[in-house]
């Protein structure tokens, strides 16, 4: 074994030295950050426990047994797995948790085929839709309803209905509207976090003028090439033409091609199409297309790169060893406004608990996963890389200062949050025409008018 | 009656059968080790072989270098580490050795059964006279354009129905409906290639359809049987989309695959596990193809080309 071999080994025993303090009570409200991808500190869920009263009037549901179908897997799957013990030991329902890669796709074959499972998590109200149309998704209990009505934020029940009728309780989120930096190298070159939109430009002339490149980027994902690149456009849309517009675009009330959003995507082009400002430590302004949207910001590690916009879910993607944190070696703020001043709106995304049946089993289950409780268990068992817009979840219960951040600011009342519109379009343009077009956009560099109108004409008709 | 010898038949036969192999065997050899192909067969082999070294280099590369550079920096900068596969192995929530038994406990049935069945069909079809024969052949050996895609959802609904769903009992079924018209085939041609002699001899000395198809016959089609029988469990072993499907709902039930296929985790963010995944879900097979090759090769050749 060679020296990094045991840096690697020497960082995972001083993460689980941490995490025993942590545990034993003599490292209280540590707040040096946690690493990067897996591990952390976390509870043990069998010594969590919850208050009964709420599933008794589901009945005797002991011995009963509820099947969960995700899109999470391994390594995230163990503390879902875990935050179910409360429940199972209060009424004695035994859940069957399964995650895939391939959930999309499985999802729609099982419930054709009749082997629909219970509860399924789906992380697009499209989807979402599309099932309720089938006839296979059954409405939410009024436990559930009652309880989203108190805890969430009012957009959010609007994404787990359908026609007016509420389906899917949410579950976890994440917040999109983020902007990867690293504070040692902040501090070290005097820079400072910007707080609006100009600041940040002015910044990044500052970086630019250096002959850095202020910015790196990558659009790159596979046969999903392109998403990263949709969510610059919609974070922008929803900073300079405002929620009202950004609601009316994705629902398709106002043309695709609008001149506002020309106008929000010649802004995102401002920087992701600025020879001066793009791509740090990857390459030119077409780099953007080839990097995977994962590898994207590590340039920001070794100084070739000073900022990177990607969600709060990448803290998994820094590697081994990293400290993310206010102090560390990377942290996030978030994207400034445009124009006055305010709470910066957040962009999300986010799982809804969506039951194929009315079995009592099933519907408790759904009352516990909606629940404040289910919230604050969860956030104790889980590693970074997991928060909730659940009101009722004390960020303190996070381990990441990055999940603390973002969720203060899904329970910021002056926040306003939009999901991420190219889940809620039709699946033809916001898991389609849309990515190849953005794509083109920085490949080929396409105009924007052409690109917007494109997609437009693309839009199904019915 | 008394009984009869017919195992002794297959011995001036299999002499025949050597002695042509091998003066085609010779002409091929003076054929195929002309310096010329030699050349070519090496550096195809070296072309061909170039991915799968990448690809274990890069099993053996620290993470922040698979990410960040190509495996063949490896030359230039040498860092080796365990740590890949020490996650793969015992970093998951679920065990990787159970689900290599789980691979094991869906291949081998998988590969029996068709086997067995088809066996007897083929035999049937070749040397069992009877009504609407041909016709029948026709009809298994067309199964094969039926793309196994578009079964997936009805026969996924008559396992449900049947309350099979759930159980190792879809996975084989479906391995073996998949694999039943391309065996009987293979198994029909090498059991034709039989010369009719040897089975008339054998009728002559009093032996019934049960007697011929294993004193007689099975001997003679051990390579065939061992050349389908690599071909199905490399196909099962390897195999995702069957078992994605039909095990759906029961995570006590899923093979390796579907493991390997989710190491990547939720958004992407741990693919370079893949590498070292890709490895130890290979070595099985591996050692089964390295074990049986010289049948593999034999084996598909005297089932495909008649004469």
């Amino acid at each position: 074994m060679n020296v990094r071999a045991r840096g690697f080994r020497s960082a995972t025993l001083g993460g689980g030295l941490v995490a025993a303090m942590v545990l034993a009570g003599c490292g209280a409200n540590d707040s040096g950050g946690s690493t990067g991808g897996s591990g952390g500190d976390t509870a043990d869920a069998a010594d969590l426990s919850i208050d009964c009263a709420p599933y008794e009037e589901f009945g005797d549901l002991e011995g009963e047994t509820v099947s969960v179908y995700t899109s999470i897997v391994d390594p995230e799957d163990q503390p879902q797995i875990d935050s179910y013990v409360p429940f199972e030991e209060c009424t004695g329902v035994d859940v069957q948790y399964e995650g895939s890669r391939e959930f999309e796709a499985q999802l729609v074959v099982r419930i054709q085929s009749g082997n629909a499972p219970d509860i399924a998590f789906i992380p697009q109200p499209g989807l979402l839709q599309t099932l309720v149309g089938t006839g296979a998704v059954s409405p939410a209990p009024e436990q559930v309803e009652a309880n989203v009505d108190e805890y969430w934020d009012e957009s959010w029940k609007g994404y787990g209905s359908v026609d007016g009728t509420f389906y899917a309780a949410p579950l976890g989120a994440n917040a999109k509207s983020f902007v990867w930096y690293s504070p040692s190298a902040f501090e070290d070159a005097g820079y400072e976090v910007p707080e609006t939109w100009d600041d940040m430009i002015a910044l990044s002339d500052e970086i630019a003028a250096t002959g850095a490149k202020p910015w790196c980027a990558g659009i790159g994902s596979g046969e999903a090439t392109g998403w990263p690149a949709t969510d610059w456009l919609e974070d922008v849309v929803l900073r300079t033409a405002g929620p009202d517009v950004y609601d009316q675009w994705v629902n398709h009330e106002i043309p695709f091609n609008d001149p506002q959003i020309v106008e929000a995507l010649n802004t995102v082009g401002d920087i992701l199409r600025n020879p001066e400002y793009v791509n740090g430590g990857l390459g030119e302004v077409q780099s953007i297309a080839s990097t995977e949207f994962g590898d994207a910001g590590l340039p920001i590690l070794d100084g070739s790169c000073w900022m990177h916009r990607q969600a709060s879910f990448y803290q998994a993607n820094w590697p081994e060893g990293t400290e993310v944190g206010p102090d560390g070696d990377v942290f996030a703020f978030p994207l400034p406004p445009i124009g006055d001043a305010g709470a910066p709106p957040v962009l999300g995304g986010g799982e809804f608990t969506t039951a194929f049946n009315d079995d009592p089993a099933t519907q408790a289950f759904q009352t516990y996963l909606s629940s404040p409780e289910w919230a604050n268990i969860k956030a104790q068992v889980s590693g970074p890389g997991w928060v909730s817009a659940n009101t009722g979840l004390d960020p303190e219960n996070l381990v990441s200062p990055i999940d603390q951040l973002a969720a203060e600011l899904f329970q910021d009342p002056e926040a306003v949050f939009r999901f991420d519109g190219s889940d809620l379009m039709p699946g033809e343009i916001g898991t389609g025409e849309l990515w190849t077009q953005l794509t083109e956009w920085i490949a080929n560099d396409k105009p924007s008018q052409a690109v917007l109108t494109d997609v437009e004409n693309a839009w199904p008709t019915s | 009656m008394t009984t009869t010898t017919p195992v002794m038949a297959p011995v001036p036969m299999q002499d025949r059968a050597t002695g042509r192999a091998g003066r085609r065997a010779a002409s091929a050899k003076t054929k195929l080790s002309s310096p010329a192909a030699s050349i070519i067969a090496i550096v195809i082999a070296v072309l061909w072989t170039v991915p799968t070294l990448g690809l274990l280099i890069t099993s053996f590369r620290p993470e922040l270098d698979i990410r960040q550079s190509g495996w063949w920096t490896f030359f230039t900068d040498p860092q080796v580490t365990l740590f890949n596969y020490n996650e793969v192995l015992y970093g998951g929530s679920t065990n990787f050795a159970s689900l290599f038994v789980n691979s094991l406990v869906i291949t081998l049935p998988a590969v029996v059964i068709p086997i067995s069945l088809a066996l007897l069909a083929a035999y049937a079809f070749a040397w069992i006279d009877f009504p609407g024969r041909n016709i029948l052949f026709v009809a298994v050996f067309s199964l094969q354009v039926v793309p196994i895609q578009v079964t997936l959802i009805p026969l996924l609904t008559l396992y449900v129905d049947a309350g099979l769903a759930g159980s190792f009992w879809t996975i084989w079924l479906s391995h073996s409906i998949f694999a039943l018209p391309l065996a009987i085939f293979l198994l029909h041609n090498f059991m034709k290639d039989i010369p009719a002699s040897l089975v008339e001899a054998a009728r002559m000395d009093g032996a019934g359809h049960v007697k011929i198809f294993f004193s007689v016959l099975l001997p003679l089609l051990t390579p065939a049987i061992a050349a389908f029988g690599v071909f199905q469990f490399l196909w099962v072993w390897n195999d995702l989309l069957v078992a994605l499907t039909f095990a759906g709902g029961a995570p006590d039930v899923v093979p390796l695959t579907v493991r390997v296929a989710e190491l990547a985790g939720t958004r992407g963010s741990d693919w370079y596990l893949l590498a070292p995944g890709a490895f130890i879900a290979m070595i099985l097979p591996l050692v089964v193809f390295l074990a049986l090759q010289r049948y593999f090769v034999r084996g598909l050749l005297a089932g495909s080309v008649k004469g």
